[in-house]
């Protein structure tokens, strides 16, 4: 089984040291590679569905950038676009894969719900993928590596039974997995007060995992959260549990969005764009233009990419 | 009909013991190889203890699990991407359904959908088939649910062949995850290596390399008056039909018992179509008929059929009722396949 190896226009990664001009610049790239989506999706460039995480990009960033990218694991969903180009950058291969061209990151089978690289995974069927990564876990463990393995939840994923038999499971069996819930507001059309009762927090922590919860959009306060529960796995190779409110600013698809907009601007102000570009002032405009720059180049050349004969 | 014997000791070997030593065999020599279920651990060993010996001997790598059949197959799945060897039990094969989305949305779908870049190489393991008295949710053949779904292989051992070498080729050999379907039934029954007056021969291929077992007999030359088909809880069963219509019929039936129901092993059949030309197909399958296995048999002969100009051929499936299994053993047996009804069947053909 040979890894394909990374090619292609990609944005720079993001670990541990990562300054802010860092953090600003690959959280852009995934805020303009989805709103190009979004925009060729309007023209007729682009067929059958994607998900974007706009206003999401600091969990993506803030997660992975704690993780050690050469060993540990990520299962990520439908909206998982943030989470790979964290985790790898690749913009082009991307692109790829969404335009169903054969140098995708899977070649175009799986299209943006179902991609994998190296020690990432994403499906986008929910919460099925919560045993499958408690399972990798423990083939780690056993094998005697010392990686954690990530997986992405929902608020709306907390629908699914699976979710409660891998935590049950991890905890009883004290697996390294960290298990990330993004409680973005909505599953799909319905707001999380519709569909969860009780705590979100209460779900983890009755299986005995131990949960963090931040309501934030800062990336540097997801980044160090995830960085003391990864240590903490690392440690004793128990699971933990961050819940992060964000706020899904997009469109559950592509144009399926019925809520109030005052409530979607009133979001905007938490945008996590804004909230870390206050404290870099007038160097956002370098970054923006360097960053456009990129994930441009990136989609002219997937755009002249041929097309699998039909 | 002659049983094998067992390995150590002289007594007729059966296919508790052969799917046992296996398991134990495994364990010993590959240390990439776990077990995880429900139930499994010693001294109960798992409800129908297949698993017996295994956890005092290998604690480590047999996993004893909550009631949650989601996480016991995802886990194998994950596991398996992993470098690791898993075999799953799944206490009853009725509880299948509990893991569907496991099965086709997760484990069938990776290799492909990830562009080659993984491999799946789990195996989980359930008993199915009635005729014990468990009623409607503990007695079902579920396996045609999971008959053509691409990236899944489905695996029906029987007492015609050896279902220990069937589970370490599932295990070691095969890198595709397989639903390996054990019939209840047949776990107590002794393996048949020979039947007195046929032969017996095993058909594989690259394209379906589990086996078929195929037994015909020599009288018959190249035209048997019929062609016999089963897998599985069938198999004794069918046995006894061949051998009744030769001893008390005089006909000369030949039986193949598939264990490869999917990907549906289409070189065995082409072969069979080619070496025996069949004017009489014949079916047995336990669980009930509609979108079944057998339709499906039928529908592969046709093709091979048509496409050579063949004469035509009869089709005759026997299956169980279109009706949930009762619990009362009347019920229950009225509304399942036996053997009397298979030679019943046949000598109606004539």
């Amino acid at each position: 089984m040979s890894q394909p190896v990374d090619k292609g226009i990609a944005a720079p990664t993001c670990d541990r040291s990562s300054g802010e001009t860092e953090l600003y610049s690959l959280m852009s790239a995934i805020r303009q590679f989805e709103q190009s989506l979004l925009a060729m999706f309007d023209k007729g460039l682009l067929v059958g569905t994607t998900h974007t995480c706009l206003g999401q990009e600091a969990t993506a960033v803030g997660v992975l950038s704690a993780l050690d990218l050469a060993t540990d694991i990520v299962f990520s969903n439908h909206r998982g676009h943030g989470h790979y180009l964290a985790y790898c950058g690749q913009l082009e291969r991307l692109y790829l894969e969404v335009m169903g061209k054969p140098g995708g990151v899977v070649g175009g089978r799986g299209g943006s719900q179902h991609l994998y690289e190296r020690n990432f995974y994403s499906n986008g069927v929910q919460g099925g993928i919560t045993p499958v990564t408690a399972g990798m876990a423990l083939a780690e463990k056993m094998r005697g590596n010392n990686a954690v393995a990530v997986v992405f939840l929902g608020d709306g994923t907390l629908g699914e039974g699976a979710v409660y038999e891998s935590m049950n499971l991890a905890s009883l069996w004290e697996l390294p997995v960290l298990f990330i819930i993004e409680n973005n507001h909505y599953a799909q059309s319905t707001p999380y007060q519709l569909q969860i009762a009780g705590s979100i927090t209460a779900r983890p922590e009755a299986f005995g995992i131990e949960t963090e919860e931040h309501k934030t959009t800062d990336v540097r306060v997801v980044r160090e959260a995830a960085t003391g529960l990864v240590d903490a796995i690392r440690k004793d190779s128990r699971p933990r549990c961050l819940v992060i409110e964000d706020y899904r600013l997009g469109p559950h698809s592509k144009g399926d969005d019925n809520r109030e907009e005052a409530e979607i601007e009133d979001a905007w102000q938490r945008d996590p764009l804004k909230v870390l570009g206050k404290n870099l002032g007038a160097e956002i405009e370098a970054l923006e233009t360097a960053t456009a720059a990129l994930v441009e180049s990136a989609r002219e050349k997937a755009l002249a990419a041929h097309v699998y004969e039909a | 009909m002659k049983p094998s014997a067992a390995k150590a000791e002289d007594r007729p070997a059966t296919a508790l013991f052969s799917l046992n030593q296996a398991l134990h065999e495994m364990m010993e020599t590959d240390e990439r190889v776990v077990i995880i279920g429900e139930d499994i651990l010693d001294p109960y060993g798992g409800a129908f203890k297949v698993t017996k010996g295994l956890s005092d001997r290998f604690p480590e790598r047999v996993l004893t699990t909550p009631i949650s059949e989601s996480a016991i197959v995802g886990m194998a799945s994950g596991m398996a991407m992993r470098g690791l060897r898993p075999v799953a039990e799944i206490m009853f094969g009725d509880f299948l359904a509990l893991a569907a989305d496991q099965l086709i949305n997760h484990a069938a779908k990776f290799r492909w959908m990830y562009n080659e870049g993984v491999r799946v190489p789990s195996v989980i393991r359930a008993p199915v088939g009635a005729r014990r008295g468990y009623g409607p949710t503990h007695s079902q053949s579920l396996e045609k649910h999971f008959i053509g779904v691409p990236g899944l292989m489905v695996v029906a051992p029987h007492i015609a062949g050896d279902p220990g070498a069937l589970l370490r080729q599932a295990t070691l050999d095969c890198e595709d995850p397989v639903v390996f379907i054990e019939s209840k039934l047949c776990y107590g029954r002794q393996l048949v290596t020979e039947v007195a007056g046929a032969s017996m021969e095993l058909i594989a291929d690259p394209a379906g390399p589990f086996p078929t077992t195929y037994l015909h007999h020599d009288e018959a030359g190249t035209s048997p008056d019929a062609i016999l088909h089963c897998y599985g809880t069938m198999t004794p069963f069918c046995l006894e039909a061949v051998e009744k219509l030769r001893d008390d019929e005089g006909l000369f039936v030949d039986l193949a018992v598939t264990t490869q129901l999917s990907p549906v092993p289409t070189g065995h059949l082409e072969r069979i179509f080619e070496t025996r030309k069949p004017t009489l197909c014949v079916y047995g399958e336990e669980a009930s008929p509609t979108g079944g296995w057998a339709a499906e048999m039928v529908a592969r002969y046709e093709q091979l059929r048509t496409r050579a100009a063949a004469p035509a051929i009869r089709h005759e499936r026997i299956a169980g009722d279109d009706v949930p299994i009762a619990g009362s053993r009347e019920l229950e047996t009225a509304s399942l396949p036996q053997t009397d009804g298979i030679v019943g069947r046949i000598l109606d053909c004539f």
